[in-house]
């Protein structure tokens, strides 16, 4: 008998990739882990809009008027800030998670723009400290490979509290990943299904974490910005509790960050996404008046020139991208699709860096895939996507009349969605409603 | 002897003048004076220097020691010795949680009693307790030996990698993953020879040695219950 095809109604309640997700929990006993972050819809960047300029605001000539990207982060103590020529820094990725060569690329493209990169789990490796002009160094609760001669050797040191993709979660590193070279830094057995702690081993709450950031500022002469990085949860408490516990800068990473491994359950269901967190940090600053003093940067879903001038509009001081300089390096780009499917994925699918089999070399510790990234050619990658990224800001901030990114403000935008207008405290595009405000 | 009172002289100026000390110093003795619970007192040392403190310090004291012998003639607050490296803390009175957290290497001994999480996430250090230790002591312990010659509190060695534990007194319940091992007549000498560096004198024939089962190094449903 044949089936007529339009009576096969398909369950929006159970659709395709939940009546798989439940077949596979139903095999395996086990939730799903996986890399790369969410891929459900949420309100973004791409739900605000640029007013650019009229008659009542002047635009700037396009090649012919500066229009300044330089930015300072870390300034209120201490006493040799991160100076960076562009407003876009490489978020924290560990080696491990990372193979060397991507570690590598990440930290040569940094320094040929002028930009920071950042260490992760895992610690601090000869390959990324040679590479990068300025680097942050990552102080996570795992403290795998933490050193005191690494902390020095830093440019600034990042106190991890929390990630986007689980606010409240630890590092995950499955046993494929963990080789003798990353065993031997983390100080594991071998093929060890790595679980870090959520919290760090020596503070609990913020009045400890005053007293540590006081000890890392001790170690270190006060030399180092210190960061505060938080996953986007109650940014509207976490930020003043931050301050008070003497960041220099706070790192804000919303529910779109990437992860190397993460439940799936996670990722997708703890967070809040990076609009509405950003719009609530900038309002705890500006209430603390510590806007501009400490530092705000922003991660999480930052793919364009667009998006970054869109966060810095709302107020941040810089963004950091991960998932998005992993893409520039060759992430889900169409090349070896066999292999791809071969870890039972396609390109532009493909979250599968907790199998240490990426295809292109970026997230894995195999020699021969990792030999397809080559440092060199990744690093040109990226450079040129960060090029790219710098000249749509420019071009935004000019065609809002703005000599300097850091002076795009709330008032050149707009939002598309009543959704995005409350969460980012925009009007609504054609009104002056801002839902929720008188 | 190079003395320090910190009532009056900060906790800044004392680090920043043995940071500022070269490896081949000859202000090899440290005295310090009225410390007063101050926080992160010698902390980040990185020369083979003597430094005795008299009195209680706060959180961290000598953090991330490299080399230096920092010695407490006091009790001490949070995380003494976090992250240590190196070279030896002493603390004579009793130390608050966390001691010797995520420590790599070198000695902490800690002739009174700790509290809870002591060796927390410890990664080579060699940690000896005169007395007692808290609560989730050995908390995802990675390497190194946490010897302890009172008692242990409920949860020891939680989620324990490839630590070493022994214990001279009771030990409360322990925590997932954590099983008692035999104690060997060549654990008895290891733990004889870091007791004696210790300086800590206790009945041998009284302990027990602790590690890891292993049964949580891999994801399996069937260990799912270990954590409930
Ligand atoms: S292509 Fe590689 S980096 Fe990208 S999601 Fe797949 S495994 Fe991860």
């Amino acid at each position: 008998m044949s089936v007529d095809r339009r009576t096969l109604r398909p369950s929006a309640t159970f659709p395709d990739h939940v009546l798989a997700e439940i077949h596979r929990a139903a095999d395996r006993g086990v939730y799903e882990i996986r890399g790369f972050g969410t891929k459900r819809h949420l309100p973004g960047f791409d739900d605000l809009l640029f007013l650019g300029a009229s008659m009542s605001r002047y635009p700037l000539e396009g090649y012919r008027e500066r229009c300044d990207t330089d930015v300072v982060l870390g300034d209120r103590f201490a006493s040799r800030p991160v100076e960076l020529a562009i407003p876009i820094t490489v978020a924290g990725m560990s080696f491990g998670a990372l193979g060397a060569n991507a570690k590598e690329a990440i930290g040569r493209a940094c320094t040929a723009m002028g930009t920071s990169s950042t260490t992760g789990d895992g610690g601090m490796t000869e390959e990324e400290r040679r590479s990068s002009k300025t680097l942050v160094y990552q102080v996570l609760p795992s403290r795998y490979g933490m050193n005191p001669d690494d902390l020095r050797r830093a440019d600034a040191i990042e106190i991890v509290v929390g990630q986007g993709a689980k606010p409240g979660g630890g590092g995950m590193l499955l046993g494929q990943k963990i080789t003798e070279r990353v065993a031997g830094m983390r100080d594991l057995p071998v093929g060890i299904d790595q679980r870090s702690a959520c919290r760090h081993p020596d503070w609990t709450g913020p009045d400890d974490l005053a007293i540590k950031i006081r000890e890392l500022r001790e170690i270190t002469d006060w030399e180092k910005p210190v960061y505060i990085k938080i996953g986007a949860s109650r940014p509207q408490y976490d930020v003043p509790l931050a301050v008070k516990a003497g960041a220099d800068v706070v790192v804000l990473d919303g529910m779109q960050g990437g992860t190397a491994a993460t439940q799936d359950v996670f990722i997708e269901h703890v967070g809040i996404p990076t609009l509405p967190a950003v719009r609530r940090a900038v309002e705890a600053l500006q209430e603390l008046d510590m806007h501009r003093k400490v530092q705000l940067v922003v991660s999480g879903g930052i793919r364009t020139g667009a998006d970054v001038a869109k966060a810095l509009a709302l107020g941040a001081d810089a963004v950091s991208i991960g998932s998005a300089a992993m893409v520039a390096l060759g992430c889900n780009r169409p090349v070896h699709v066999e292999d791809y499917h071969a870890i039972g994925t396609e390109p532009g699918a493909c979250h599968h860096c907790h199998t240490g089999r990426c295809p292109v070399g970026v997230t894995t510790q195999d020699a021969d895939l990792e030999a397809r990234l080559d440092p060199e050619q990744g690093a040109r990658r990226l450079r040129n996507y960060l090029t790219v990224m710098v000249l749509e800001l420019q071009t935004i901030a000019r065609a809002n009349g703005k000599s300097h990114v850091l002076n795009l403000e709330p008032e050149d935008l707009v939002a598309l969605t009543v959704e995005a207008a409350a969460m980012a405290g925009v009007p609504l595009a054609g009104t002056d409603w801002i839902p929720g405000r008188e | 002897m190079t003395s320090v009172d910190l009532s009056a002289s900060s906790v800044r100026e004392l680090n920043a003048r043995l940071h500022a000390l070269p490896a081949d110093t000859n202000e090899t003795a440290w005295r310090i004076a009225e410390p007063r619970g101050a926080h992160a007192v010698a902390a980040g040392l990185t020369v083979p220097v003597s430094v005795e403190i008299d009195g209680h310090v706060g959180y961290y004291c000598g953090g991330m020691n490299q080399a230096a012998s920092v010695t407490i003639n006091g009790h001490c607050g949070t995380g003494v010795a976090e992250n240590m490296m190196s070279g030896t803390i002493r603390v004579r009175g009793n130390a608050s949680q966390c001691a010797g957290a995520s420590g790599h290497g070198g000695l902490l001994v800690i002739e009174g009693d700790a509290g809870p999480r002591c060796g927390i996430s410890m990664k080579g250090v060699d940690i000896v307790v005169g007395g007692s230790v808290g609560h989730m002591s050995a908390f995802m312990a990675q390497s190194g030996t946490l010897a302890v010659c009172g008692d242990a509190g409920e949860d020891l060695g939680d989620s324990i990698y490839e630590a070493t534990l022994y214990v001279g007194g009771g030990v409360g319940r322990l925590g997932a993953d954590c099983v008692e091992k035999e104690m060997t007549t060549r654990h008895r000498e290891m733990l004889s020879a870091l007791l004696e560096r210790a300086g800590v004198e206790a009945d041998l024939s009284t302990f027990r040695r602790f590690g890891s089962a292993r049964r949580l190094y891999h994801f399996h449903v069937d260990n799912a219950d270990a954590y409930r």
